[in-house]
């Protein structure tokens, strides 16, 4: 059993924990590299078969070759998509800096996603090294009647024994790919031949490394035109793979704030 | 320098008391290591600079606002470093008292752990409740840091001093430290290289010591443990879905599923988007398998090979470290989790609270938040599970009390059996004989039915006593009425048993089925054991359910040592027999006895008579009929 094996059992146990406890779950589908290697992973833990529907919020600021994305493989890979638009920007937490104000909009759109269809629980493909407050995630995190998440007082999680018995009206966040690293994600597409958006690689000497809305993300210098060259490019760079979002700079609690108000 | 990415990281975990300088550690260790991302370390510098302070490398991890104004770490952080040898996972556990479960979560995901010690303060409680967790937990290379050298003027006397003072406490817990090692965090003292400030230190770096640290080897040799965690029907097939906890399954096996012990063939072992299908399967691997037969499986079993199963039993002791904001206490009930396994469990007994300071032990009825303590467990139902010694993977379990996770154990079995049934009928061919002769005619005969009085009690209660008697009057009476006593039967019927736990479960199942033997035969049988686990009475019970009278002897430990007429007691306490019921080794009462003898305050003849009276009542013909003989 190599690595990616490992990383993938794991997740896979806690898809199958997730699925057996919550009735009402769906899975959120950004059309990103992470989220396309956690439906992977569900059709890995229930072989072949996505029991539970994938949920998208539309910004409407994709970028096109996203959409088409979806449209393409939601149809080849057979699974139930709810999309739902986001709230207009008038509607969010004027306090917010710009960036970040307009990032809160999926968590808006979540909420209301998540009251609509009666969900239990949300599966997102967070992981631990992408930035440090998703670094002190549980896997099976728990968030108040209003989407919002407790950080200090966070259940225990030990042994793969999961917080699995809840108040009601409390709904659950569940991370299977907490534990992987961006290198991780990227050898496990290659090893599995995952599509994904070909923003990724490089075009004019530069490159997506993390997709988001188009007016709040921006490419990185890069000339790697294959996975192979993009984990060639990783293994030897100090920048953060977030850094070419926007929301997480404004301000030394920008992402922290969004987060505790229930954002992925 | 990049180490590749392909081999998995080396988790480690960094404990201690609260302010002895863990987030600093690992700061500088970060930094000294070259695994920080460009522009922290200025970023760290520059915060440092804003607040006024000397460069606080704590702010590496600190990354929340909350955090940094408290200065304290709330939670478990993973950060990710590497060293020229290989790739390291950090979790920085928190040292405050009132985070003990973010610690445990923390250390509970580690494959070895840097305790780190306050050169100045020396151990304070949490290094020591930390140690102590630890080696519950199972963590077993543990590097030990003394920190902030630089404020013990970076003294050899200071260092030495502790380093004896850690050793003896490590030691008495069975743990080693890998090694200990003078640091100072803030200065990078002795981190990557030999410390220039203390010349007189010869051993490793902490960089060293973590380099020679052994990544965890996955259980593959031991037996096959398979958890059912849920069994699916997206389509024709029907999936056994699970993960292998340890040992290896492979298609064809002839696998055992515990506790409802049926046997079944594995058929296949499914996966999706792979090249061939797999023929076997090993621990750490998430499977789905599919079965010969269609038997009734559902979330929560065992699965195993037949030969090494797992340990069948509804009562178990475990070390306990709780987390709950109430207590732990006796004859409470609680959700416990064990693999995919969900059952409720009520605390028996508390058998000792354990002190962390000084490692001594006490009794007592709760166990209050932050506690460790060694407690007996008891289910309503069968569990499969394993020793934490022999497997660790299933010989650990979590408390859900309400919505939480409020403790976590680890199973040791000492003084209860295997319940594992041995009456699994193992001829073949045989087939029951039906008799001409009824039980009727039999009891009408006799003038009284068949049946057996069970006599359960302490050793001293009087129950060899009471039974020769009562055998004496009943005989007197008329009575076809014997006497099974557990000296006698230990001359002969088991004569090839001992006293350890699953000798007694045997010896009591061959009394009851022989019991049954004279109870058909029209006999009344009066036994006289301690029998002293409530699950082989009953099993007992359910070789004859009809025929069966269980009739609790009842006196206290006290009583029955201040009698000890065969001066067993006297043995026991000075430690030459072991496993003494009532001393050494658990004694059940029953719950819903036929009928309670207390020995302690009446006589021998007034027991006697209490029972002439039972045994007149629901067992004569000549009273309930009235028609004499």
């Amino acid at each position: 059993m190599d690595h990616l094996d490992a990383l993938e059992a794991q997740s896979v146990y806690i898809l199958r924990e997730a699925f057996n406890k919550f009735d009402r779950m769906g899975m959120l589908w950004s059309l990103g590299k992470d989220s396309n290697v956690m439906v992977w992973l569900a059709r890995k833990a229930f072989l072949g078969h996505v029991p539970f529907p994938l949920m998208f919020c539309d910004t409407g600021k994709k970028f096109p070759e996203m959409y088409d994305f979806q449209k393409k493989y939601s149809a080849e890979w057979g699974v139930n998509l709810i999309v739902r638009d986001c709230p207009p920007i008038e509607e969010i937490d004027p306090t917010l800096p710009p960036a970040t104000r307009s990032a809160a909009r999926k968590t808006e759109a979540l909420k209301r996603l998540i009251a609509e269809q009666d969900m239990q629980a949300v599966v997102a493909g967070i992981r631990r090294d992408e930035e440090a407050t998703r670094a002190k995630e549980r896997v099976f995190s728990p968030r108040g009647e209003n989407a919002e998440w407790d950080f200090r007082d966070q259940p225990p999680e030990f042994w793969d024994q999961f917080k699995t018995d809840f108040a009601p009206g409390t709904h659950i966040r569940i991370h299977p790919i907490l534990h992987w690293t961006e290198l991780d994600i990227w050898r496990y597409i290659q090893r599995e031949g995952i599509p994904i958006v070909d923003l990724y690689f490089s075009k004019n000497g530069k490159r997506y490394r993390s997709l988001g809305d188009q007016d709040i993300t921006n490419p990185i210098e890069s000339e790697a035109g294959t996975i192979e060259e993009i984990i060639a490019e990783l293994e030897g760079t100090t920048i953060a793979e977030r850094s070419g979002r926007a929301m997480d700079h404004e301000a030394e609690d920008a992402f922290e704030r969004l987060r505790t108000a229930g954002y992925m | 320098m990049h180490v590749s990415s392909e081999i998995p990281p080396l988790k480690l975990v960094v404990v201690g008391h609260v302010d002895h300088g863990k987030s600093t550690l690992i700061g500088r260790l970060l930094h000294e290591t070259n695994s920080l991302p460009d522009g922290k370390a200025e970023a760290v510098i520059a915060m440092s600079e804003r607040r006024g302070m000397p460069v606080e490398w704590a702010f590496v991890l600190d990354a929340l606002q909350a955090e940094r104004d408290q200065g304290i770490t709330i939670d478990t952080t993973q950060i990710f470093f590497n060293t020229e040898k290989r790739n390291y996972v950090i979790i920085d556990a928190p040292g405050h008292k009132e985070f003990l479960k973010n610690m445990v979560s923390g250390a509970a995901l580690s494959d070895a752990a840097v305790l780190v010690i306050d050169a100045k303060d020396g151990m304070q409680e949490q290094s020591r409740r930390h140690g102590y967790i630890l080696h519950l937990l199972g963590v077993r290379q543990v590097a030990v840091v003394i920190n902030k050298m630089d404020l013990a003027d970076y003294r050899e006397e200071r260092f030495q001093e502790l380093t004896t003072e850690i050793r003896n406490y490590l030691s008495e817990l069975g743990l080693e430290a890998s090694a200990i090692i003078p640091v100072s965090a803030r200065e990078g003292q002795g981190l990557i290289s030999a410390p220039d400030r203390m010349p007189w230190y010869q051993g490793p770096s902490l960089v060293q010591v973590l380099d020679a640290f052994t990544p965890p080897v996955l259980p593959t040799e031991r037996p096959l443990r398979l958890p059912v965690q849920d069994v699916y029907k997206f389509d024709e097939r029907r999936i056994i879905a699970g993960r292998i906890e340890s040992g290896r399954i492979r298609t064809g096996d002839t696998i055992l599923i515990s506790p409802s012990n049926k046997k079944v063939t594995v058929k296949s072992i499914e996966s999706w988007n792979t090249n061939a299908p797999a023929l076997s399967a090993s621990a750490g691997q998430s499977v789905g398998i599919t079965l010969s037969e269609q038997l009734f499986i559902e979330r929560g079993q065992m699965i195993s090979h037949e030969a090494n199963a797992p340990v069948e039993t509804n009562v178990f002791r475990a070390r306990i470290f709780w987390l709950g904001r109430k207590p732990l206490e006796v004859g409470k009930r609680y959700k416990l989790k064990l693999a995919n396994n969900e059952q409720t469990v009520e605390v028996q007994s508390i058998e000792t609270v354990i002190d962390v300071e000084n490692l001594t032990t006490h009794s007592g009825d709760t166990l209050e938040r932050n506690a460790i303590g060694e407690v007996t467990l008891r289910a309503r139902a069968m569990l499969a599970l394993d020793e934490f010694s022999d497997n660790p993977k299933t010989g650990r379990f979590v408390l859900v009390d309400e919505y939480d996770t409020v403790g976590g154990g680890t199973i040791f079995m000492e003084g209860y059996p295997d319940q594992r049934s041995r009456t699994d009928v193992r001829s073949t061919n045989i087939t029951a004989v039906e008799h001409r002769v009824t039980p009727e005619l039999r009891a009408h005969a006799n003038g009284h039915e068949g049946g057996v009085l069970w006599l359960t009690g302490l050793s001293g209660a009087g129950k060899s006593t009471i039974a020769i008697e009562l055998e004496q009057q009943l005989f007197a009476k008329g009575y076809q009425v014997y006497v099974l006593d557990g000296d006698n039967v230990r001359f002969g019927l088991s004569s090839d048993l001992g006293f350890a736990p699953e000798d007694r479960v045997e010896n009591i199942r061959r009394v009851g089925e022989v019991a049954k033997l004279f109870a058909s035969a029209g006999v009344l049988v009066i036994t006289a054991f301690i029998s002293p686990y409530r699950a082989d009475r009953d099993r007992a019970r359910s070789i004859a359910p009809d025929l069966f009278h269980e009739v609790y002897v009842a006196a206290d430990v006290a009583t029955c040592e201040g009698r000890d007429p065969k001066g067993l007691y006297k043995k026991a306490r000075a430690g030459e027999i072991k496993e003494f019921t009532g001393v050494s080794a658990p004694y059940e009462e029953p719950v819903t006895p036929e009928v309670t003898v207390d020995t302690a305050d009446r006589t021998a003849n007034e027991s006697v008579a209490e029972l002439m009276a039972y045994v007149e009542e629901n067992f004569s013909l000549v009273k309930r009929n009235g028609d004499g003989r």
